[in-house]
């Protein structure tokens, strides 16, 4: 059991003194939102750069946890302010500029059930799906239906069965249609449009995500992290970022 | 090895402190998770002992081939992960699911509600209660039962009197794992029944709830479950030589 033990951290010291020393690697953490867009866009950099990028994505606020313990990483792409704030209070991170910005929708199933048929008839879906208070779209879903005025927020929250603990999973029960209706962004409505419908949230209600990009004090690549920062903010990538359906910063 | 499972928990427990625990007991949703994990687990495992143990005692009885089989089949929920397991009873009792307009037809809705966290845990438990009960009844020595029934009893006094006292301590050890697995069930309760303080918020979706916004809080809950898991198999595992044969 002891030399097993030996031979794990030996093999695993190796392995990881290895990656340090691979020259051509960019770490990205983005959130999960940005599946779509950066999968494309890593394709992209790679191609014109020749360095390979590594896409870690997983929810902001883990994100933000894995860096504060010591995570290894070149950039942090957060899905929104608070928790590159903590990072840059921290100085873990330098100079955040926001890249994109994202509009939360409702969500129905395909064929929509509950005839839910504008923003005004939400009351309509008995069966809702948003996200807990605690991520950023359950923040901004409450701030929506506050906006709304407060017996409508009280109506809709009534016919809430379900508070996710992320937005894929908002995604994921009205997919199948065991919600009536859900609210995200109309970057994961857009990615999953065959098994949804979308109904725009007035304008002079809806909240505007912002997200915020930053490469890493201590980036082992810095170049390549600042070159990867640069393409987001280019022409080309803020066109890739719009076919996702992000909106301009 | 031992060390690789303690340091963990142990962890958890000193890298706190009593100030936390006390503010995690006081967030306003520990209370409803421990209460809502307390009455569902008593009831998943209510239901796992009455229809999980006549299950086993024909597993452990049987020679039949089938058995064996059947035996393979109700290990299955081990393997497949616990997300896996909740879409999958999402696809099978959800109102789209396979058996959805069935039970639309007799007006039972049954995800996202209290009874969805039942199955689920129930779903994911139900192995380890039935492979530790059909290890007793096959332990069951056959002649014995064979002498009670010479003797006058009645089938049912033979299960009662005979079986079950003999086979007691490897049912109550498979009931504590089962009680112990639903209590900790969390994935494919969230993917069944969802996340909603008082309806199906059990306390492992407070602790991933809590860990979004307050990692204090959500530590402190993670103490309260390990400490009630601790407990339960504290409380029934089988006390070593006392009700030995």
């Amino acid at each position: 059991m002891k030399t097993l033990l030996i031979a794990a951290v030996v093999v695993f010291g190796f392995s990881a003194s290895a990656r340090a020393e691979a020259p051509r690697e960019v770490t990205v953490f983005a959130a999960a939102s940005l599946r779509e867009a950066f999968e494309d866009l890593a394709k992209t950099f790679e191609s014109k750069s020749g360095v390979k990028v590594r896409v870690n994505l997983a929810g902001s606020q883990e994100l933000r946890t894995q860096i504060e313990n010591g995570a290894r990483a070149d950039v942090f792409a957060s899905a929104d302010q608070k928790h590159m704030a903590a990072l840059v209070k921290a100085s873990l991170v330098t100079a955040p500029r926001v890249f994109a910005r994202n509009t939360p929708v409702v969500i129905v199933p395909k064929g929509n059930p509950a005839k839910v048929a504008s923003f005004e008839q939400l009351t309509k879906a008995k069966k809702l799906v948003i996200g807990v208070p605690e991520v950023p779209i359950g923040t901004y879903t409450l701030q929506i239906l506050e906006n709304a005025g407060a017996d409508f927020k009280t109506k809709i929250l009534a016919n809430v069965v379900s508070r996710e603990l992320n937005v894929r999973q908002v995604m994921a029960k009205v997919s199948l249609g065991e919600a009536d209706a859900g609210i995200v962004y109309r970057t994961d409505a857009l990615a999953g449009k065959d098994k949804v419908e979308i109904i725009e949230i007035p304008t002079k209600l809806n909240v505007i995500a912002e997200y915020p990009v930053a490469v890493l004090s201590k980036a082992p690549q810095a170049a390549a992290a600042r070159a990867f920062v640069d393409l987001l903010l280019s022409a080309e990538g803020q066109k890739r970022l719009a076919a996702a359906g992000f909106v301009a910063p | 090895m031992l060390a690789f499972l303690v340091v963990p928990v142990v962890a958890l427990f000193v890298t706190g402190n009593p100030a936390d625990w006390l503010a995690g007991l006081r967030h306003p949703i520990t209370a409803p998770a421990l209460l809502l994990s307390i009455v569902t687990t008593a009831l998943s495992l209510s239901v796992l002992v009455a229809f999980g143990t006549p299950l086993a005692w024909w597993l452990g009885r049987s020679e039949a081939r089938v058995a064996r089989l059947v035996e393979t089949v109700v290990q299955l929920p081990i393997v497949v992960p616990p997300a896996v397991a909740g879409l999958a009873l999402l696809l099978a009792f959800g109102r789209r699911g396979l058996l959805g307009p069935l039970l639309e037809g007799m007006g039972v809705d049954i995800a996202f509600s209290t009874i969805a966290v039942v199955l689920a845990q129930v779903f994911v438990a139900a192995p380890f209660y039935i492979q530790a009960a059909t290890a007793a009844f096959a332990g069951v020595d056959e002649n014995l039962l064979v002498v009670a029934r010479t003797l006058g009893a009645s089938p049912a006094t033979v299960l009662f009197r005979v079986a079950l006292p003999l086979a007691r301590r490897g049912l109550i050890a498979g009931a504590a794992l089962a009680w112990a697995r639903a209590l900790g069930e969390f994935g494919a309760t969230l993917m069944f029944a969802g996340n909603l303080s008082g309806r199906t918020q059990t306390l492992p979706l407070a602790v991933y709830t809590a860990l979004e916004s307050d990692v204090r809080a959500a530590q402190a809950l993670a103490v309260i479950l390990v400490v009630i898991a601790v407990a339960i198999i504290i409380v029934l595992r089988p006390r070593r030589g006392r009700h030995r044969r």
